[in-house]
């Protein structure tokens, strides 16, 4: 124990130097370390809070998450229900309308009977048309032939055809004979055309023959006047029997102008006898001689009129001889015209 | 002289008594040849004596009446069969006729017309013939002329030349002949009006074209005009031409139902004539065929209710358009086919189909039945009610009914099984079919039953399910699915009690059962 008592004791000196020296460079580092003890420090809890915040946010999103959610489904459940509605009300109103189908329907059968009904009315209509003028045409032809055979109708003495005694009716073709009244004959052509062209009708022959006698029609025996603006019968009677008192135009025939024509010629047949024509001065023509144009010729050749001669030439007077000279070369006066006086004057 | 002059006479006499011989003897042959060509057995015997070649230098006879009267006669004999129209055309008889078509007076005209016609009928290389020696031209002209007859006579040569194909057709129409043919319509005589019509409905039923010509001519309101004239045969012609416009294009079929012919057209479906009633549902087929709104508008006006009485009113061949009709309605909309089943359509077609005979009128009748039964279920069992189904079926599997039929008759079946929830008619048709049928008749109820008891319960007191057991079927195959979601609509005892040979089952059972 005194050993490590005195090792202890020469080991105070060093311990306090060591003691000294330590606390030298512990107050030394002291700022150092207790900087870096902040530092660390700090960042450890920096991200001690970060890390509870992040953790905080993390769970404040669930929260969130779940709430949008819920509220984002309720807000489609809301518009889920309108857009239902909508388009159940559109789908029975627009495209497939249940009610108005079968109104259409309804209407459609109703309709229906109505064309069956008017149909068979109007078929039954056009059936009794036919039904009817088919009749009528056989009425036609059975009273056409009762009219035609109108002898065979019965008579006191003798009973006709369709009239049998045994009978104890009439045959429905005797009544019709006994309804029609007879049709004559159809007379032949030509005693048509002249019924047509009777003027004057047998009734009043009597007053013709007394005119052609020339005697006056007699007065009508006064019997009672019919009221109204009639006319005298003397007067309508002269006024329906006036002769015709045409016109010169209508009196002209319209081959008049042929017919004077010939009458002309047939009158110069009758009365020409001489042949010649008087012709005063006729000969005058005669002593002319023609004269061709200068122009035609049938021969094609240069007329010599102009190119070879004149007029007035007769090559036959010269005997022979040359005729005179007309043609000459040209004066020549006037070639030094200008350029005898000066140069001013020369003429280029 | 007095002597010599009369011997004069008597020379020029005897030199024109021949002549005048022989102009009667011409005349007398010309008309006999002429009156015994009316009747078809002396044909024969006038075609071996070679009376063509006779006939044909009197067509260039001085007399005018032996003209026309040997143009008549050549007319008859080339009218009565094609070797005589053939041997007209390469003895170079039609352009003799040709030319004088413009010249002569109007009897020649008609019976050089008349010969036109007699050759252009047979075929379509002898109406060739006739329009390459220029007779379309001369024809038009005779159109112009005052005379109806000879109007008459040139557009019945129109009207035969232009029947046979597209290209002479357009020939005509380039000749200029439809403006004329729509004056000629105005006339006011019948037969003129009957042939201008036929001639028209012949030049517009080859192609679109052609139908837009007439139309563009403005045939169209002249012939709506006609609709209601008495004369029968002019209505004849007279629909069958607005039924050739119209079944080209919707257009066309819109600009005729334009002019206003319905309802007037429903009161000629009641008219005493056949072929008019055949003609007026003709066009009213042309004009449904095309779309809804005109088939709606058809049926607005009670036109399937009419053409359903039409129906019931006449027998064979003629009700042909009336079911096609009915079909191409029922076809656009599924309103237009309850139109059509609320109009009592469905049970005046079942009996069109039991009483015709013929296979192309069953073929459309079945047709009609598919395009109605095919929309919903109360369409297919509107049509189930009528009891068809088995019919269609009967049709379907018979062995004498054409590949068309039953092509028809299946394909109207499935599309009507489809749509069919009305058990009770189904029912028949489990006994009976081939097992493509079977397929959708078993889908059918395995759709209804799971979820209607009462029908469960109907299904098995009326022997269905012991049938519906009784059917083979490939494991894995679609029936065979059906048929097991049926059998879990049971409970196992009932499916077991029905199941085939379940009374062996029970009976081994007694065998092997040890009393107690």
């Amino acid at each position: 124990r005194m050993a490590r008592l005195v090792k202890l004791q020469n080991e105070i000196e060093r311990i306090k130097e060591k003691y000294f020296t330590r606390n030298r460079f512990a107050e030394e580092n002291r700022q150092r370390e207790n900087e870096a003890a902040i530092k660390i420090q700090s960042w450890f809890r920096g991200w001690q809070v970060r890390a509870y915040l992040s953790h905080l946010h993390w769970k404040a999103t669930i929260i969130q998450k779940i709430w949008r959610g819920f509220r984002a489904r309720a807000r489609f459940r809301q518009t889920v229900k309108i857009q239902r509605r909508w388009r159940g009300y559109y789908v029975r109103k627009y495209v497939h309308n249940y009610y108005a189908r079968r109104r259409y329907m309804e209407g459609l059968i109703r309709k229906n009977e109505e064309i069956r009904r008017d149909l068979v009315d109007f078929s039954e209509f056009q059936r009794r048309e036919r039904e009817q003028i088919a009749m009528d045409r056989e009425e036609q032809k059975k009273t056409v032939q009762a009219q035609r055979m109108h002898f065979l109708l019965s008579t006191k003495q003798c009973p006709g055809v369709f009239n049998s005694p045994f009978k104890p009716e009439p045959d429905e073709m005797e009544l019709r004979l006994r309804r029609t009244k007879p049709q004559p004959p159809t007379a032949s052509p030509r005693e048509r055309d002249s019924r047509l062209g009777n003027r004057i009708p047998s009734t009043h022959s009597s007053a013709s023959i007394a005119r052609a006698h020339g005697a006056q029609p007699l007065p009508p025996i006064p019997i009672k006047k019919p009221q109204g603006p009639f006319r005298e019968a003397a007067e309508v009677w002269a006024q329906r029997h006036r002769s015709l008192e045409p016109s010169l135009r209508v009196q002209t025939s319209i081959t008049d102008l042929e017919e004077a024509q010939d009458q002309l010629r047939l009158e110069e047949w009758r009365n020409r006898t001489v042949d010649t024509l008087f012709q005063p001065f006729s000969k005058a023509h005669q002593n002319r001689r023609y004269e061709r144009m200068i122009h035609t010729s049938s021969s094609f050749q240069p007329v010599p009129y102009g190119n070879k001669h004149f007029r007035e030439e007769r090559p036959d007077n010269l005997l022979g001889k040359k005729p005179f000279n007309r043609v000459f070369t040209t004066c020549q006066v006037f070639d030094k015209f200008g350029r005898l006086f000066s140069n001013a004057g020369k003429i280029v | 002289l007095y002597i010599k002059i009369n011997t004069y006479c008597w020379i020029i006499h005897l030199c024109l008594l021949v002549f005048e011989q022989y102009q009667k003897a011409r005349t007398q042959f010309v008309q006999t040849v002429a009156e015994l060509a009316t009747r078809p057995q002396n044909i024969e015997t006038l075609q071996n004596a070679g009376v063509m070649s006779l006939l044909r230098p009197l067509l260039l006879d001085i007399v005018p009446t032996i003209q026309q009267t040997s143009a008549l006669a050549l007319g008859r004999l080339a009218n009565y069969n094609d070797d005589l129209a053939e041997a007209v055309v390469k003895g170079d008889i039609l352009p003799q006729l040709v030319y004088s078509l413009a010249e002569q007076n109007r009897f020649y005209k008609k019976a050089a017309a008349f010969v036109l016609r007699a050759v252009a009928k047979h075929s379509p290389t002898l109406a060739q013939a006739v329009v390459d020696c220029g007779g379309l031209d001369a024809l038009v002209i005779s159109l112009e002329e005052f005379d109806p007859g000879v109007k008459e006579a040139a557009a019945w040569a129109l009207g035969y030349i232009a029947r046979h194909n597209g290209h002479l057709s357009q020939a005509v129409v380039d000749a200029g002949a439809v403006p004329l043919l729509v004056l000629c319509i105005q006339e006011p005589e019948v037969a003129l009006k009957r042939i201008a019509a036929s001639a028209l409905s012949d030049i517009a039923k080859h192609s679109p074209e052609l139908a837009q010509t007439v139309v563009d001519a403005g045939a169209i309101a002249h012939l709506s005009q006609m609709i209601l004239n008495p004369d029968a045969k002019l209505k004849r012609q007279v629909f069958s031409a607005l039924s050739q416009i119209s079944k080209h294009s919707v257009d066309l079929a819109e600009m005729v139902v334009e002019a206003e012919i319905f309802p007037s057209i429903l009161v000629c479906l009641r008219d005493p004539d056949e072929y008019v009633r055949k003609n007026v549902t003709t066009l009213m087929r042309e004009i449904t065929k095309h779309t809804p709104e005109l088939s709606q508008l058809v049926v607005n006006t009670g036109g399937v209710a009419a053409v359903i009485d039409y129906l019931g009113e006449c027998q064979g061949g003629v009700r042909l358009p009336g079911i096609m009709m009915l079909g191409y309605v029922a076809a656009h909309s599924e309103n237009l086919a309850m139109a059509v089943i609320v109009s009592k359509g469905v049970p005046q077609l079942a009996i069109c189909l039991s009483e015709e005979s013929e296979d192309h009128i069953k073929a459309a009748t079945v047709w009609a039945f598919g395009q109605i039964g095919r929309h919903t279920p109360e369409h297919a069992r509107a049509v189930a009610a009528a009891h068809v189904l088995p019919k269609l079926l009967a049709l379907y599997m018979d062995p004498d009914s054409s590949e068309d039929l039953q092509i028809k008759a299946k394909k109207a079946l499935k599309s009507i099984l489809q749509k069919c929830t009305h058990l009770p008619a189904l029912e028949p048709l489990l006994y009976e079919a081939p097992s493509n049928i079977l397929k959708h008749v078993v889908y059918q109820f395995s759709k209804v039953l799971p979820h209607d008891s009462k029908a469960r319960r109907l299904f098995v007191t009326s022997g269905g399910l012991k049938k519906v057991q009784e059917i083979k079927a490939d494991v894995g195959s679609a029936l065979q699915e059906y048929i097991n979601s049926i059998n879990n609509c049971y409970p196992e005892e009932i499916v077991r009690y029905y199941s085939p040979g379940y009374s062996e089952t029970l009976l081994e059972r007694i065998d092997k059962y040890q009393p107690v």
